[in-house]
């Protein structure tokens, strides 16, 4: 008897419990590395993604609701992600993803949110399979291959570049993957290359860089993320190579630490700081009132990513999977910091790329390239 | 050749960070028979010593004092390291101490993610960045200095092991404890300032590779650890020629497997390096055949 009233108490609790966490708010999941080498890319996607939660939530919510942002830290891994995943829907039971950050994070999550049919809307995953064969799996930035191509056009046209050294990370995608449709780009103007690779663990970059100094090219192609551009430039600038250096979105934020090293180069982006719409410049103000730093471009991408989630729910009325990843398809999100927000059929979205030049450590709009 | 000329100064660049640490290890093993694997931490330390007295002081250090007191940190952390952790098992089963050495490494290691946290710090280059330019050859400051500064104290603390009092109490100690004990030597303190030299030289490696690397973290001495272990071993662990050659040495491989072959060759090369080294001359490059008593 005792075991009895044991056992239904234990089951009561559990479930009020569960009541618990089905609380009144509509939860936005939030995947990125929170800590570790790559941490200012997903506290800058965490940051944005809040910033645009307490705006909505400001103006009345999410379909009257309040909206919350649940963020976990994946510290790059996929391994870390899924699990993270696993928690933000079994514990947290999130309505939408914005998320991962990283496309190898968002590659490995992909599957699970195929099984669950959770409507994810990842910012800043450029990795070209990450909305293939998923329906309910969308992204706010360009692709890898649409960037690396834009970044090759830039090079050849605007910097007159004949023969492009490309010097990329091979143990990761998004790299790779720049780093692939720049060559593809090149061959079909039949301009030439060299492809030189690195390691993550790798921090020395002398014995590559000398070969590229010695190999006379007049660009180099630099698809990685801070933590390596960084190092990449510091030595090849002791080791007096004097070539422009052209890098895609992960160079965003270089000027921070990097100033000095990176003078003069060129990076395709989503937005530029610098752009003069109202929306962009009350973006920036407000970040950087909130966080005490000018957002980088993820910010701005989790932040459009929050906001066309949360207007693709209130278009469904409903919180309902499958009616707001319906509205999600058909979704024509204007005013964007980022540039309109609509999707094509894989959950691409189309939009222009800007590639902008680091000049005295401020980012100066070089050209704009428009989605063809 | 010319290429091949500046990827040997690449090389000797690397190789001078590794055979700075491969001291470190060698030394240590020499006098109380002890992998320390929380050497690569006092190299991190060192980095983080470094920016800390360049960057964090309301007074404005130069270089060279920046470098010697990271050093002096560093003797003074190795020394406590010893102190708290190894001297009470000097007796115990050699396995107890390696345990004890990886212990202390991994609690470095979490202790520095706590104290400066998870985000890299960014070292600036504390001198010019701008190249040395002779003739057709253009060579990084800092890789002048790195290489010119290890080769000085690597030259200095062989004249202090083979000229000094307390250098032949080292030798001697690290021959045989029990008889150096007996001839009056205070072994205790020629143990602690093993590890203070030993220390010190793996800061002055740490403050090399920070700024060399410009990304100083709580991990940051894993890897060159591991790879200076290796270069201990291939010359022959116990000896301190035998580190400093194993060290360049592979410092030259590893950056000529990068400029020929390939840059994902390396770990493979180099740490198949090492057990070639085990299975046919396990006592490396340079040291003695020594067979272990009973």
């Amino acid at each position: 008897m005792k075991k009895l009233v044991l056992l239904t108490s234990t089951f009561l609790f559990v479930f009020a419990l569960s009541a618990c966490g089905g609380s009144d708010a509509v939860k936005f999941g939030v995947i990125g590395p929170l800590t570790g080498e790559y941490s200012q890319y997903g506290l800058a996607v965490e940051n944005g993604a809040k910033l645009a939660a307490a705006e909505i939530n400001a103006d009345g919510g999410v379909l009257g609701k309040d909206l919350e942002i649940v963020a976990y830290d994946s510290k790059g891994d996929p391994a870390e992600g899924v699990q993270a995943y696993n928690r933000l829907v079994d514990q947290d039971e999130i309505d939408a993803l914005i998320g991962g950050t990283f496309s190898g994070v968002t590659l490995a999550v992909k599957e699970l949110a195929v099984q669950d049919g959770l409507p994810v809307l990842t910012p800043t995953a450029t990795n070209p399979d990450v909305t293939l064969n998923a329906d309910n799996v969308f992204r706010a930035c360009y692709t890898d291959s649409y960037q690396g191509s834009v970044a090759a056009v830039f090079a050849a046209e605007n910097l007159n570049s004949t023969k492009a050294a490309i010097l990329f990370n091979r143990d990761d995608a998004y790299s790779e993957g720049l780093a692939t449709a720049f060559a593809a780009e090149y061959d079909a103007r039949s301009l030439a290359y060299d492809e030189f690779e690195f390691g993550k663990d790798d921090d020395d970059y002398s014995a590559l860089l000398t070969n590229i100094k010695d190999g006379g090219y007049d660009v180099v192609f630099l698809p990685a993320y801070i933590a390596e551009v960084g190092k990449v430039l510091t030595q090849a600038k002791s080791l007096g190579l004097a070539v422009p250096f052209v890098g895609g979105d992960g160079w965003d934020g270089i000027e921070a630490d990097y100033a000095d090293v990176a003078e003069g180069f060129y990076f395709a982006n989503h937005y530029a700081k610098t752009d003069e719409a109202t929306v962009v410049q009350d973006f920036v103000t407000n970040y950087e009132a909130e966080f005490g730093e000018a957002p980088n471009a993820l910010a701005a991408l989790a932040y459009d990513a929050v906001y066309a989630m949360a207007a693709a729910m209130e278009e469904a009325g409903s919180t309902d999977s499958a009616d707001v990843v319906a509205a999600l398809q058909t979704l024509d999100y204007q005013n964007a910091v980022t540039g309109s927000i609509s999707f094509d059929a894989n959950g691409d979205p189309i939009k222009a790329v800007t590639i902008i030049k680091v000049v005295d450590g401020e980012h100066v709009v070089e050209t704009k390239v428009d989605a063809s | 050749m010319e290429l091949f000329i500046n990827q040997l100064i690449n090389g000797l660049n690397t190789g001078s960070i590794y055979a700075l640490i491969a001291v470190g290890y060698t030394m240590v093993y020499g006098i109380i028979r002890l992998i320390n694997f929380a050497h690569g931490e006092i190299m991190m330390f060192g980095a983080y010593f470094a920016f800390i007295f360049a960057f964090m002081m309301p007074f404005e250090l130069p270089f060279i004092a920046v470098i010697v007191i990271t050093m002096i940190f560093a003797a003074l952390m190795g020394m406590l390291i010893e102190r708290i952790a190894y001297k009470r098992l000097r007796t115990a089963p050699r396995i107890s101490a390696l345990i004890t050495a990886i212990g202390m490494s991994l609690f470095l290691q979490n202790l520095a993610y706590l104290i400066f946290g998870a985000t890299p710090w960014v070292m600036k280059p504390l001198i010019s960045t701008e190249p040395i330019i002779i003739g057709n050859f253009s060579i990084a400051r800092l890789t002048v200095l790195t290489i010119g500064l290890s080769i000085f104290f690597m030259v200095l603390l062989t004249l202090f092991v083979r000229k000094t009092k307390p250098g032949k109490a080292m030798r001697a100690v690290s021959q045989d404890k029990e008889a150096a004990v007996l001839m009056g030597i205070n072994v205790n303190r020629i143990i602690s300032l093993t590890f203070a030299l030993g220390s010190a030289l793996g800061a002055l490696a740490g403050v090399f590779y920070a700024m060399q690397y410009t990304n100083v973290e709580s991990t940051l001495g894993v890897l060159p650890g591991l790879k200076a272990f290796v270069a201990a071993v291939f010359g022959g662990i116990g000896n301190i020629t035998g580190a400093m050659l194993g060290g360049y040495l592979i410092g030259i491989i590893e950056t000529f497997v990068k400029a020929y072959i390939s840059s994902k060759w390396v770990d493979a090369i180099v740490f198949g390096l090492l057990i070639l080294t085990l299975l046919f001359k396990p006592s490396g490059l340079l040291g003695k055949n020594e067979k272990e008593k009973v």
